[in-house]
């Protein structure tokens, strides 16, 4: 992917440097170490079969590894009454969060390119109440956006968790875009003009091309959002209609028989991959898009 | 086709800060027009007002004898080319090129064969699948100006288009531009804020400050009988000196006294007509080429000989200039370099007065 860097690399002279070396590196190994372990105990418990968690210790490896505990979790644990695992459920997220993401950032980006390259009057102070809805806590809008969805007939359906992610999500893809486009030339919107295209022809043939950091910065913010969000969905959808994050908080509560640690292991990590992928596949790209704005022509 | 431009009582507001005031224009068919001020002036403002990019405030555009006030930038028959060139990022040079003939539907077969004449004629047919990133900063140039050509529109518009290049880039790049105009013979409408530029692209200078014209004339006319101290003091490099004094009459002719003794004769041809009255406080502008050594041109009428010390010598190759003091103000003289002494020695000075201006100290116009 790219040439290993071996310029820069501060090298340690003399004992005293080379000691101070390795305290650093077993301090930060530690710290490593700590960060990992829970991942590391799901993992192994989520390989072990009961019998070997009742027996063993929370850290021991497990002897034989089955995945057993990952095929119930996958469909056939029981989720309230139901018993067909998460299966359901990640489609659901899946049929909620895919639309919302691409609304809420296809949105963001219309705004944030008419907020700085089609300034109108007032365009600050539409910004900044934009920019407040990032700052309200969601809670505060739990009942009277429940009345709204019950008014649209939108109550305890994907569609319905389809708006209300789309238009809490706008306030931040709105940030992100309009500190985007802030650093790009307006003399390219003026060029483009001359030359004779219009508002959406530029934003599609000029504006759009040259925004692929700060679409991707996007996308992965609001994908982690939104698959994780627990408070919207548990508000807004009912039993068949959850969330991934919904139904593993109703495998993981329930409170009959015996308490299936591996299968709430591997549901846990289950529902935590599809952001993880999100992430490997376009991390490079986010950490690149935080410095986006030094992109230039 | 070129088309004339013309603007009648032009204004242009930003909130309360009034940037343009009441400009009148007319530019012919053909002409290449450089608006040149300093920064802050309104050039720029004024060049997007031609542009339709800002909308006016009062008054009227007319491009083509067309009145052309709510006309969109794309509809008014003009291209621009932009400081920072903007190019767009995520095209190729070929794609840059085309976007305005795209926008505007032209067949394919049309656009192909504009692409290969400019890019021939601006040298970059070679260039074409690169992207903008991949260029120098003299080849994004010649894009952005390819680009502007190949609509072949009655206008062109240029906003600062140098100032981004090195400075050996710049004096080939204007020659180009110069001859560019010469062949395609389009009206030009250019802003830059380097008098040079001015000087050598123009064929009508306006010389703009604080959103006013201050004068509207051919290069030679603005540099040889400005109108005012600011004109006269923003075109030319070294700058006119400028020597505060008062009026002198006596012995049947007009004198400027600088102090110290120095009573600089008028000629007659700023003299006669001359109804000023004695001790009324006046600017004497004397531009470097104008003092030279004692002698060392050939003699003339309305010669003024004078002695100062030298206090800085710059030489620059083909001149060497020699700064003295005249009371507190710095005067520049040009001199050829083998006439040139070292700091401190005194120094015979003639000073060609027959090329001398005259200004009120107090209005700044000249007599």
């Amino acid at each position: 992917m790219r040439a290993r860097r071996t310029s820069g690399i501060v090298r340690p002279k003399g004992l005293r440097s080379t000691l101070m070396r390795a305290l650093l590196f077993a301090v930060l190994g530690l710290f490593c170490l700590y960060y990992l372990v829970p991942l590391v105990v799901m993992v192994s418990t989520s390989l072990k079969t009961l019998a070997e968690i009742r027996e063993g210790t929370l850290l021991s490896l497990p002897r034989a590894i089955s995945f057993e505990a990952w095929a119930k979790a996958w469909d056939s644990a029981c989720v309230g009454v139901r018993c067909d695992g998460l299966r359901p459920f990640m489609w659901n997220s899946i049929a909620m969060a895919v639309p919302a993401v691409l609304l809420s950032t296809a949105l963001g980006a219309i705004n944030g390119y008419a907020l700085t390259k089609w300034r109108f009057p007032g365009a600050d102070w539409i910004f900044a109440l934009i920019l407040f809805g990032a700052f309200i806590p969601f809670q505060v809008i739990l009942l009277p956006m429940a009345r709204t969805l019950g008014l649209l007939n939108l109550a305890g359906t994907v569609p319905g968790l389809i708006l209300v992610h789309t238009v809490y999500g706008l306030a931040f893809t709105t940030l992100f875009f309009r500190n985007f486009f802030v650093g790009v030339s307006n003399g390219i919107v003026q060029a483009a003009q001359v030359d004779g295209a219009g508002f959406f022809g530029i934003f599609f043939r000029i504006v759009l091309p040259m925004s692929i950091p700060a679409i991707v910065v996007t996308v992965i913010w609001q994908f982690t959002q939104i698959w994780n969000d627990f408070l919207f969905g548990v508000a807004f959808t009912v039993g068949d209609s959850n969330p991934v994050t919904v139904a593993l908080n109703n495998i993981v509560n329930t409170s009959t028989g015996v308490k299936e640690y591996n299968v709430d292991m591997a549901a846990a990590i289950i529902a935590a991959l599809p952001t993880m992928l999100v992430y490997v596949v376009a991390g490079a790209y986010f950490v690149r898009g935080l410095s986006a704005g030094a992109v230039k022509g | 086709m070129a088309s004339g431009i013309s603007l009648r009582n032009v204004r242009k507001s930003f909130g309360a800060t009034e940037v343009i005031k009441d400009i009148d224009l007319d530019i012919d068919p053909g002409e290449f027009v450089v608006l040149v001020g300093p920064s802050g002036c309104g050039k720029s403002t004024l060049l997007n007002l031609i542009s339709g990019l800002e909308t006016l405030t009062g008054g009227e555009v007319l491009i083509g004898g067309n009145r052309v006030n709510d006309v969109p930038p794309r509809d008014r028959d003009i291209a621009m080319v932009f400081q920072s060139y903007a190019l767009y990022p995520t095209k190729t040079v070929h794609q840059n090129i085309t976007f305005g003939l795209q926008t505007r539907r032209i067949p394919k077969d049309q656009q192909e064969e504009a692409v290969a004449e400019f890019s021939r004629l601006l040298q970059i047919d070679h260039l074409l699948h690169r992207k903008p990133g991949q260029l120098s900063g003299g080849q994004r140039q010649r894009v952005a100006m390819g680009r502007a050509l190949v609509r072949k529109p009655a206008v062109f518009l240029f906003d600062e288009p140098l100032s981004n290049l090195d400075a050996k880039l710049r004096i080939e790049m204007r020659t180009e531009i110069k001859k560019l105009h010469q062949r395609l013979g389009k009206t030009v409408v250019y802003v830059t804020h380097d008098q040079i530029e001015a000087m050598t692209l123009a064929s009508r200078i306006a010389v703009m400050d604080n959103g006013h014209i201050r004068q509207f004339g051919p290069p030679e006319e603005i540099y040889e009988n400005p109108v005012d101290l600011f004109v006269a003091g923003f075109i030319g490099s070294p700058p006119m000196n400028m020597l505060p004094g008062r009026i002198r009459h006596g012995e049947g002719r007009v004198a400027v006294d600088v102090g110290e003794d120095l009573h600089f004769v008028l000629p007659s041809k700023l003299s006669e007509g001359l109804s000023v009255a004695e001790g009324h406080e006046v600017v004497l502008g004397l531009r470097p080429e104008t003092i030279f050594a004692a002698g060392t041109e050939l003699p003339g009428p309305d010669r003024f000989l004078f002695e100062r010390p030298v206090e800085v010598v710059e030489p620059t190759g083909p001149d060497t200039m020699i700064v003295f003091e005249i009371g507190e103000v710095e005067v520049i003289a040009r001199v050829r370099p083998e006439d040139a002494r070292p700091p401190g020695t005194p120094f015979s000075f003639e000073a060609d007065m027959s090329k001398a201006k005259l200004f009120d100290a107090k209005t700044g116009r000249a007599f």
